[in-house]
Order: structure tokens, then sequence, then C-alpha cells
């Protein structure tokens, strides 16, 4: 009896242990899917494709900050100052994507190409960011710090370059927030839905860095950095030209977040993305991106970003006033951290 | 245990990951004594002393102090039972003053459970100038020298009125006056009845200072007896008294033109006037004491450090080297000592640990290659018999051995010709030992030059071609590995290499 008994029991433990390690590996995932059932029984809203494309096109502002801010955390350093970099590059874009002949045109009778607006908004980032970058490679101020003071600088600036919004902006420059192509999602009894520009726009830079993370020397360098910074450097390392290379990458997808959400609103705020810099950190560290360095991946941050995406977007359909909201989202990021930290036990 | 004993302690051992640091050790300390406690690098002094300030659990063995059996689990129960350390490693919080780091966690409180500083203050006073300490209460730790913060320590030390105080090589940062302060201060403490019991390399400080000498090495008791009736030279044999195993196979490899020249070497305050040169095919091992700058020598080869004068002379060539990417490009590949500080990157998979330093080899049209990549692991794996399931393993996860492993292989990647290995089998298993042991010889056949640092002496003597010893920053001695005995690579280490007194002594006993 005990001859066929034993197989089975070790054959549960084994199944178990299995079970526990899936489930520690993609807690994340899980706790996503779980979220995304509950929202879908408890409204009827929310699995129609229009509103989850609408999900994707939300979060997709913010997905673009959260992967520059991800690598940065791989490094062991932080990102405060991507909002207002953001707004920086929007007023800034948006000042030279307008109609020539709009009443309160920045530039009145300017004709550009849509080019030199979206040229702008990245300059502006790279910019910011290899300051950021010098900042904390060559004069060795914390990152926290260094993009502390950013954040209240390009905030500045950006108010002072237009204190009003930049708006009357051409078709062709919101095309880029607004439009849709490939339309291929199907809705039973209209035409198929597009998949916003936005979107695309996102999923091209998430496998990029995905790529640049993982299949160049670029990218496990900045593993390296975040793992063991003296080990790094001893390796052989130029860790402060990493950095530098770092940070700015995160500036240029904050100026590119910054010319997608002034194309999408159709006009450029010195006031936009308040706040979307913590947004950013959280959805790396939701998944599962370490703030002591070397671990983190964008899918993960993808998914962190979903998961806050798909928590406001339910709470809305749910009719939950904002304020509770707020409350839901924060207790949420904390619960996914400590479910994800035990994987590390 | 007598009347007359303070302390007795008894079959102690302590094991860490890889190593076995104690084993039944014994020690009896006389009350009111000066007791010695003296042995290599890792003879196992600091561990036993951390043991009995609470700072390690022994594995085994127990502990009577003033006649009742103690267990000792935290340094606040050692402190209530009436002992104070003193640590060989500085521990001050640098923007607290001095009164406040002496009576940290015993602040007098006044009103409402606020801290009385008048008080704190007065009592700091009061406390430095009965030790004739001339330090002012109110600095600031971090503007105080090294040797005046080693005074504060001891002050500390004192304050608490213990019955026995342990020292950890008080003296390693201060001056020689200071050190005649602190012999006058241990023994008022001694006169009082206080016991102190004293950790130091320095064969002066004992003779001058120690009623009774304790020797440990390799983590056993060797020998107690009191001081007048030892002298220099027995200590020494006493200290290093080995058998030499078969464990370090240096096999005969030829030795072929001047790789690497270093002349002159000097980082102000660490390293004077340091020399040397290294043959292709040779291994040269650096031998000294801890703090003897050895660490710091061959960090500055490498780039780590900038340095304030000197020339390194590769290849006949003289180079300037401003960083470790400057070293490596010049051949050189540095096995760092700690391991888990500067060696490993512990988050990360074994993979990408092995191939951080080499990665532009798997490089095609600017990506990594994965299947070269995962070629080169498995190469590398059964070349030195890396035990870890896969690439994708963390690091971390694996023993001490394996770990050093992969590091020793981090560098091989990189096709070094000079191999710098800063004490390559510290805690790792004897097993693991001699395979890097094999490693090395193997490498200098294929006419790669070695600098191995070691504190074990038996490895250095096994393994090295010529052995370079250093003693407080400067070359003590460059000894051929026919001329080189255990004895005079210690009297090298302590500065006794050119003392008369002690060759007549060595005739005469």
């Amino acid at each position: 009896m005990s001859s066929t008994t034993t197989p089975q029991v070790l054959d549960k433990t084994f199944n178990r242990e299995w079970l526990n390690a899936f489930v520690r590996k993609y807690a994340i995932v899980l706790i996503f899917i779980a979220m995304f059932l509950a929202m879908t029984f408890l409204t009827d809203a929310f699995l129609q494709p229009r509103n989850l494309v609408n999900v994707f096109r939300q979060i997709s502002v913010v997905g673009l900050i959260a992967i520059g801010v991800t690598m940065v955390i791989i490094t062991t350093g932080i990102d405060l100052s991507s909002g207002s970099v953001l707004a920086l590059a929007a007023v800034f874009a948006a000042s030279l994507g307008q109609q020539p002949d709009w009443h309160d045109a920045k530039y009145p009778g300017l004709v550009v190409p849509v080019i030199v607006p979206i040229v702008a908004a990245l300059a502006i980032g790279l910019l910011c960011g290899a300051i950021n970058g010098g900042l904390i490679a060559k004069f060795k101020i914390p990152p926290f710090i260094a993009t502390l003071g950013m954040m209240t600088v390009a905030r500045g600036f950006a108010l002072i370059y237009s204190n009003r919004p930049v708006s009357g902006l051409t078709d062709t420059y919101n095309f880029i927030g607004q439009g849709e192509i490939l339309k291929v999602i199907p809705i039973p009894g209209q035409p198929p839905l597009g998949i916003p520009i936005p979107v695309i726009i996102l999923a091209v830079v998430a496998i990029g860095a995905h790529i640049l993370l993982n299949n160049t020397r670029f990218g496990r360098h900045i593993y390296a950095i975040g793992g063991n910074e003296q080990a790094a450097l001893i390796s052989g390392l130029n860790v402060g030209r990493i950095k530098i290379g770092v940070y700015t990458i995160a500036g240029l997808l904050a100026g590119l977040a910054g010319l997608v959400l002034s194309s999408r609103i159709g006009s450029g705020q010195a006031g936009l993305a308040v706040g979307y810099e913590l947004d950013a950190i959280a959805s790396a560290v939701i998944g599962g991106t370490s703030l002591s360095g070397g671990i983190g991946t964008i899918w993960g941050t993808i998914i962190g970003a979903l998961i806050i995406g798909v928590l406001n977007n339910g709470l809305d359909l749910l009719n939950v006033s904002a304020y509770w909201q707020t409350i839901v989202k924060g207790s949420i990021i904390v619960i996914a951290v400590i479910i994800d930290e035990r994987k590390n036990r | 245990m007598s009347e007359n004993d303070i302390l007795l302690m008894e079959n102690i051992s302590k094991s860490f990951p890889g190593v076995k640091a104690l084993s039944d050790v014994n020690l009896t300390v006389r009350k009111g004594t000066i007791h010695a406690l003296m042995g290599e690098n890792g003879a196992g002094k600091s561990t036993l002393m951390k043991i009995l300030d609470g700072i390690y659990t022994p594995d085994s063995g127990q502990i009577t102090f003033q006649g009742q059996p103690v267990t000792i689990d935290t340094t606040h129960t050692a402190l209530k039972l009436g002992i104070s350390m003193i640590h060989q490693e500085l521990s001050p919080i640098p923007y607290m003053t001095v009164a406040e780091n002496i009576f940290l966690g015993r602040e007098p409180l006044g009103r409402f459970g606020l801290i009385d500083k008048r008080k704190l203050n007065a009592n700091t006073k009061a406390l430095l100038n009965r030790l004739e300490i001339s330090i002012n209460s109110t600095s600031p730790m971090k503007d105080l020298s090294v040797a005046n913060t080693q005074m504060v320590e001891i002050a500390k030390a004192i304050s608490y009125d213990s019955s026995l105080i342990i020292m950890d090589e008080p003296t390693s940062a201060i001056t020689e006056r200071e050190v005649a302060h602190l012999f006058s201060m241990i023994r008022s403490l001694k006169g009082k009845g206080v016991t102190v019991i004293y950790i130091t390399h320095k064969m002066d400080e004992v003779f001058q200072i120690a009623d009774d000498i304790t020797v440990l090495r390799d983590g056993k008791h060797v020998a107690t007896v009191p001081a007048t009736q030892t002298n220099k030279v027995r200590l020494i044999t006493m200290m290093v008294g080995r058998e030499l195993t078969e464990l370090f196979p240096k096999e005969v490899a030829p030795i072929g033109e001047v790789v690497l020249s270093v002349r002159n070497l000097t980082r102000k305050g660490i390293v004077e006037d340091v020399s040397f040169d290294l043959r292709r095919g040779e291994i040269l091992g650096i031998a000294g004491l801890m703090g003897a700058g050895r660490t710091t020598v061959i960090e500055s080869i490498f780039g780590v450090h900038k340095i304030d004068a000197g020339e390194i002379i590769i290849k006949g060539k003289k180079t300037q080297i401003n960083s470790p990417a400057d070293a490596i490009k010049n051949g050189l590949a540095l096995l760092t000592e700690d391991r888990k500080l500067t060696g490993i990157m512990g988050v990360l998979p074994v993979g990408d640990n092995m191939m951080i330093a080499s990665l532009p080899s798997y490089e095609k049209r600017g990506f990594l290659d994965g299947r070269l990549i995962e070629a080169t692991y498995k190469q590398e794996k059964s070349r030195l018999d890396i035990k870890s399931p896969n690439m994708h393993q963390l690091i971390k996860l694996l023993s001490g051995g394996n770990q050093q492993k992969v590091l020793v292989s981090r560098w091989l990647l990189t096709a070094p010709d000079i191999l710098i290995l800063d004490e390559p089998t510290r805690g790792i298993d004897v097993g693991t030992k001699a395979e890097i042991h094999k490693l090395m010889s193997k490498l200098a056949q294929e006419g790669k030059a070695i600098i191995m640092i070691s504190s074990e002496l038996p490895e250095i003597l096994g393994m090295s071609d010529r052995i370079l010893v250093m003693h407080e920053g400067r070359v003590g001695g460059i000894f051929e590995r026919r001329d080189a005995t255990q004895e005079s690579i210690m009297q090298a280490a302590t500065g006794h290499g050119l003392d008369a007194q002690v060759r007549r002594e060595e005739v005469t006993s």
C-alpha cells in the first residue's frame, strides 16, 4: 500500500513546489488577470473593445516615461523630473505646431513641417535628461536631488515659455495623439476600430527598450551597474558614461511623451502631467523593478502601468469617487509590492 | 577555574560558510592582568573576541565569567556583565559630537526625558580629563584625526567601567606618542584591577605591556605563556609553525621576460616607494600583515586609486593607467579581495557575472549573440567545473567557491597577460582552493604573469616563485622561492627582518 501512495505524495509536493514557483514568478501577471476578471464581472462596459482600446490609450503617456524610469531605477537611480520635462517639451513642441493664422499663435504666420515640433520635443527631453545624467555622473549629486532640481526648473521654464495653453494645433500635429491606423479591431454592428497611434508608439518603444536591455552591451551594463557599481567599475565599465546615457534616454522618452500628450489633448500646457513621474515610478515598482537596483524588466513595467490603468478605468466605470480612487490606487500599489517582495524571500 | 581567573572560554568552535574559524579553542585569563592575544591574519583572534563581546554566537563551547557560566548573545549583555570592546574597525557617527558618540544609548536625561546636554558634556569632559586626552567634547567626530577617533573609542570603552576590556589592535592607527599614552592608560586600568585582553601583531608592544600571551593559529589554541618566559623568535615560530601540505602544487613553468615593472609607486600615507618586476610565467606572491598596503598597491596599478608618484611599465612601455578600463586594455586583470563588495553582482545571473568584462567579444552587428554567450558559458562551466544549473541562475545562490570560479572565469575571458589575484582562496572550501591553485600553475605555464596576494603563509610559500613582503606601506623584502621561510617572511612583515637582536637570539635558541 505504501508503495502506491509514496509516489503520489512526491508528485503532489512536486506540483505544489512548481505551483509556488510559478505563482511567485508571475505574481504580478496573476494580480493583473484577477483585476481584469473582476472588472469584467463587475461592469458591463469594461470588456467592450472601445473601452479596452481606451485603457491602452490612457496608459500610453505614463507608459512611455515609465520605460525610461525603469532603466534609471535598474541603475539604482530615480527620475523625479519626467512629468515636468514632459510639460516643457509639450509647450515648446505645441508652439511650433500651431496653425499659422491661429488668433493666439505664439509665432504668427510660422509654417513648418510637423517634423520640426517632433524633433523639438525630443531635443528638449534629450537635453534635460543629459543634464540630469551629467549632474549625477560628473558632479556626483544623488539622483533624487539632481532630478528634483530638474523637476522644478523644467516646470518653471514651461511656465515662463507659456503661461496660457498653446492651442489651435494643426491637424497633422494632432494626428500623432488622436489618429488611428490599422482598422482591424472588430465591433459587432459597427465599422472596425483602429489602433491609436500613441499605443503603437508605446509598443514600438517598449519592444525597442526590451531589446536594448537584453540584447546589447549597453543594456547589460545598465544591469551590471545596478547589481554592483564597484564591481562594474573594476570590470572596466565606464560607469559615468553609461549613467549619462540612461538619464538621457529617460529624458528623451519624457520629451516623446510630451509630444504625444499635447497632440492627444490638442494643446500644450505648462501644468500638464503633474505627478506623472510618480505614476511612472509606481508602474516600474509594481512591475517588479527593484529600487535597490539590478532587477527590472520592460514587460513588467508595462503590466504595472496596465494595472494602474485598469484600476483607474474600472473605478471610473463603477462610479467610485475620485477621492476614493486615489486611496484604492495607493493601497493597491503597496499591496502589489508586498506580494512581489515575498518572492525574494 | 581558579579564584584568580576572571575569564574561562572552553572548547569554543565557530564556523562561517566555507571556513572553520575556531575549533575547540580554550582561553584562560587571570584577573587584573594584561593578556595579549597573538596570531597571523585569519588565526581567529578577532572571531574569538567577537564571541566574547556577543557579536557572534559560538557553535559550541562554554564561557565562564567571574565564576559564573554565562551566555553572551548581544553586545548589550556583554556590557551588562562588565565586558567592553574596542574594535579594530572604527565606527564613529561622523556628524555627532565626541560626547554624543561616547554616551550613545546612555545619555543623561533631564526634565521631560530630554537629553541633559550640559551634564552630557560635563561627564565627557571629566572622563577625557581623567584619561588625560585633550579632545574637545563638543567637536563633531568627523573633524577628528584617525588617531583621535581611536582615542575616543578607547575612552568610550573605558567609560563603561568594565571589569574586562578587549582591545583589538588599538595601535594600528595611532602615533608612537599616543601609543605611550595608551600604555600608561592601560597600566593605570590594571592598577585599578581591570583586566585587559590585547590583540596585536606587534612584537615590541607585547613585550612592553603583556603579562601573559596566548597564540592562536588556524583557529586553534597553540599556547599560553607568561611574557617573561618567551621571546620574539619563539613567538613567531608559534604563530607560523605549520607543516607545508601538498595543497599547493606550483609546477615548473618557463620564466620569461619582464612584462610589468613598478617603479617607486607611492600613494601618500598608505604606500611608499614600492618597486618590483614581474616576469612571464612567474607567480609573484605578496605577503604582509593586514593594513600593510598590499591591496592598495595592486589596486593602484589597476587604476582604482590615483597614484601620487611612480611609474608603471608594461612590456617595456611606460603606461598611464587612469581607470580599470585602461588596465584591462593593457592586458591586466584583477580578482578583488572582497568577493561580495567588489566582485559579484548578486542579483544578476551567472551568465552576466561571467561575461560582463568581455561583452564586446560576443557582439555581432551591435547586438549580443545569445548563442555565442550560451556556448561560452558551457565552455567555461566545464573548464572550471562550475556547479550551477544554468547561466540564468542568480550568482548569489551559488556557493562561495563557485562564485569565485565564475569571477576567475570573468577575468580569463578578457584574455589577460597579467593576472592579479587578491586573496584568491579566502573563505572557500579546500577542494576549490586546490582547483584554483592548479589553475594558477597552468596559467603560469601558458605564459601568463601572476601576482597573488595572500595572508596565508603556506599558500604564499607553496605557490610563489618570488615573494614580496610588505611592511607598513613599504617593501619589507623580496625573497626568492628557495630563500623564503615562514620565519623570514614573518620577520620582514613585522619589521624585524634586519633586527640583529632577533638573529642573535635565533642562533642561540
